[in-house]
């Protein structure tokens, strides 16, 4: 009984440590602009589909590879942002949204006929030999998952935290105006929010996908899911994020292990449901006073 | 009334009578097809329409069918079961075709059943579902293996094998579902019992969590009844887990694509397959050699990698020929009546034997059990 919930933990915070990175890329452009983006699963796609076709296509070494498709998605990224949210800028938030999810659509489209409808894996980093701890199983590629998510966490509390331009990002979303009065950069700070979310997601997709596989419509699930876990963290605390990520990771799990694999998905939206009643700002949120 | 008018009209009055005479005494046979080329099912759709062609093509450039032409009119369903309905509605009142081959999706086939019926037609549908001939409909016929099959396929290996404990592992797909009902259905029959009936989203990414359950259960083999990418998770994370059991997975995952998803993990997984996918491997005695050969060269040379999907477009499409050919007329109900008695027509699917209480005609022997050894099929017996 012990190995077997040993092993619904590892799974649980294997699948967790995918949707915190997912979520991370929700809080951040949250964070600066008050913004959804619903094209973040996507950003996670395309970071996968790229690296692939650029090793297996073009014959690039998996690190070069990946070192360019992230690139390629920041691009992206801020496209999105410079070519598709600037122009709407004194559009609603709820009009915003709508223009992400109208991306995210377009975006897999653009996958869609770029590589067609094939299921694409990757290489695993190190092996697949599995790791054994006690009865339950690991595999290298998931320590890869976990490492990533949490050097990433780390490297984005520091910027939040420790540097004057993540400082500044907060500044934009705390006051706009105010921020642009003390000599912000305000359009700049908005460019560097939806990189940073592209380059998160661009490189959780392609820790993931040696484990998970990917396709052009992957992204989907992907991108719900993330947005699940930000919203059970609380939308505008990253951090938050990140524990909402391996909660749900984790309830799933020990959710499909202990009680119905088939009931899995609808106990983790109940619980998202019932927190959402009791604490509408989400587990580590802020309650949010409204602004004036 | 003068003259110009009255010629007029006779003119016109004998174009219509022989626009009329056209239809009646049918210069051509009109094959109605309505597939899904577009939508989730393309993969289905594409090579069927593509198939179709090809042979009507074919048939054309060989002098037809009795000296007559066959003429193709297909409609893209997308899937969509509502869009079906109207271009079979279309298919018979305005195009007024012979014989219906296609419907690529269960959904968009068993919609237009009803309308079939009514409407007297022969329909020969290239889904999968056993609801379609299971009560049998007098006007409706299908060509593809059915799940119930394939699971009988499995199952009847397992005894084989002794085996009488069985894991049950499925996703959320319909197909998958589908195939979790009928193997819940037929194990009795062969003398097994489903310890465990675990299932998994269609998007999830990990089901070690499923399968630890399973893997403390007395279960002595596996089956995962799944489509896209969940059955090659499930292959990986057997492995990862070192469940030594062996692996069953279904028709759904019969692509060298699960091989290349799956890798090594993939090695000794069993399943049952359509016959075309090993055609290479097959002994020249086999029956469906030839035909199988014939097909998968004339489609390779013109679209790339051959598929099961195709193989039953070009089914459907010969029992209806041959259909029309036998009763030497496309009066609807002989036609019908001729399809309910093909006997031994050799198909990509198997061997096809109609009766009045049989509207698909296939053995067991249609599945080959298939094992993967060093990354390819192999026949087993």
């Amino acid at each position: 009984m012990f190995d077997q919930i040993l092993q619904f933990i590892l799974t649980g915070i294997t699948v967790g440590a995918t949707y915190a990175l997912v979520a991370l890329g929700f809080a951040i452009i949250y964070n600066a602009s008050d913004v959804v983006n619903f094209s973040q699963g996507e950003f996670v796609m395309l970071g996968a589909m790229s690296t692939i076709a650029l090793s297996a296509g073009n014959g690039l070494p998996l690190w070069l590879a990946a070192a360019c498709s992230v690139a390629m998605v920041i691009c992206v990224g801020l496209m999105l942002q410079r070519f598709a949210i600037a122009p709407a800028r004194g559009a609603s938030v709820v009009t915003t949204i709508i223009i992400t999810i109208g991306a995210s659509i377009f975006l897999r489209g653009l996958a869609l006929l770029l590589w067609g409808k094939d299921i694409f894996g990757m290489p695993h980093f190190s092996g697949e030999v599995p790791l054994r701890i006690g009865e339950a199983t690991l595999l290298p590629q998931n320590l890869w998952v976990m490492g990533g998510a949490s050097v990433l966490v780390l490297g984005v509390h520091y910027f939040f935290n420790h540097t004057t331009h993540g400082k500044a990002i907060l500044a934009c979303s705390c006051n706009r105006t105010a921020a642009h009065l003390v000599g912000i950069n305000v359009g700049m700070m908005m460019l560097i929010a939806y990189g940073l979310s592209a380059l998160l997601g661009s490189l959780a997709g392609i820790l993931v996908a040696p484990i998970t596989f990917t396709s052009y419509d992957a992204g989907v699930m992907l991108g719900l899911k993330g947005f699940s876990a930000a919203i059970l963290g609380g939308m505008g605390n990253p951090m938050g994020a990140v524990a909402g990520g391996l909660l749900l990771g984790l309830i799933e799990s020990l959710a499909a292990g202990l009680i119905s694999s088939g009931y899995k998905d609808a106990i983790g939206f109940v619980i998202l449901l019932l927190v959402l009643f009791f604490r509408p700002s989400g587990l580590f949120g802020k309650a949010s006073a409204e602004r004036v | 009334m003068n003259i110009r008018k009255t010629a007029c009209a006779l003119a016109i009055g004998t174009l219509l009578s022989l626009g009329a005479g056209q239809s009646l005494a049918g210069d051509t046979i009109k094959v109605g097809t309505f597939l899904a080329v577009t939508g989730g099912a393309s993969f289905l759709g594409d090579p069927e329409l593509k198939t179709l062609q090809m042979y009507v093509d074919e048939v054309n450039a060989a002098g037809g069918v009795d000296g007559k032409m066959v003429e193709l009119i297909h409609y893209d369903t997308g899937g969509n079961a509502k869009e079906a309905v109207n271009f079979v509605k279309r298919l018979i009142q305005k195009d007024r075709v012979d014989v219906i081959v296609g419907g690529t999706t269960s959904g968009t086939s068993i919609a237009v059943m009803p309308l079939v019926a009514s409407s007297g037609i022969p329909f020969i549908s290239l889904a999968g579902s056993v609801k379609i001939v299971q009560p049998v409909q007098k006007w409706t016929f299908k060509v593809p293996h059915t799940d119930a099959m394939a699971a009988a396929k499995i199952f009847g290996d397992m005894q084989r094998r002794g085996i009488t404990r069985v894991a049950l592992i499925s996703g959320s797909g319909g197909f998958d579902k589908s195939g979790r009902e009928q193997s819940i259905q037929l194990a009795p029959q062969f003398g097994i019992t489903l310890v465990a009936d675990e299932s998994y989203g269609a998007q999830d990414t990990d089901m070690t969590t499923q399968l630890t359950k399973i893997r403390d259960t007395d279960a002595q083999a596996i089956l995962n009844f799944g489509f896209g990418t969940g059955p090659a998770i499930v292959t990986k994370n057997v492995r990862q887990l070192g469940i030594d059991l062996p692996l069953y997975q279904s028709h759904g995952v019969a692509s060298k694509k699960f091989i290349e998803l799956a890798g090594d993990a993939a090695e000794g997984v069993r399943l049952p397959a359509a016959a075309l996918l090993v055609t290479d491997q097959l002994p020249d005695s086999d029956p469906q050699k030839a035909v199988l050969t014939a097909y998968k060269a004339k489609y390779e040379a013109a679209h790339g990698p051959v598929s099961t999907f195709g193989g039953h477009a070009y089914d459907g499409f010969y029992i209806a020929l041959e259909a029309i050919d036998r009763a030497n007329s496309t009066d609807k109900a002989k036609v019908r009546d001729e399809i309910e008695k093909t006997k031994g027509f050799v198909g990509t699917g198997g061997i096809y034997n109609m009766t009045q209480s049989d509207h698909l005609g296939l053995g067991m022997d249609a599945f080959k059990m298939l094992e993967i050894r060093n990354g390819d099929w192999t026949i087993v017996q």
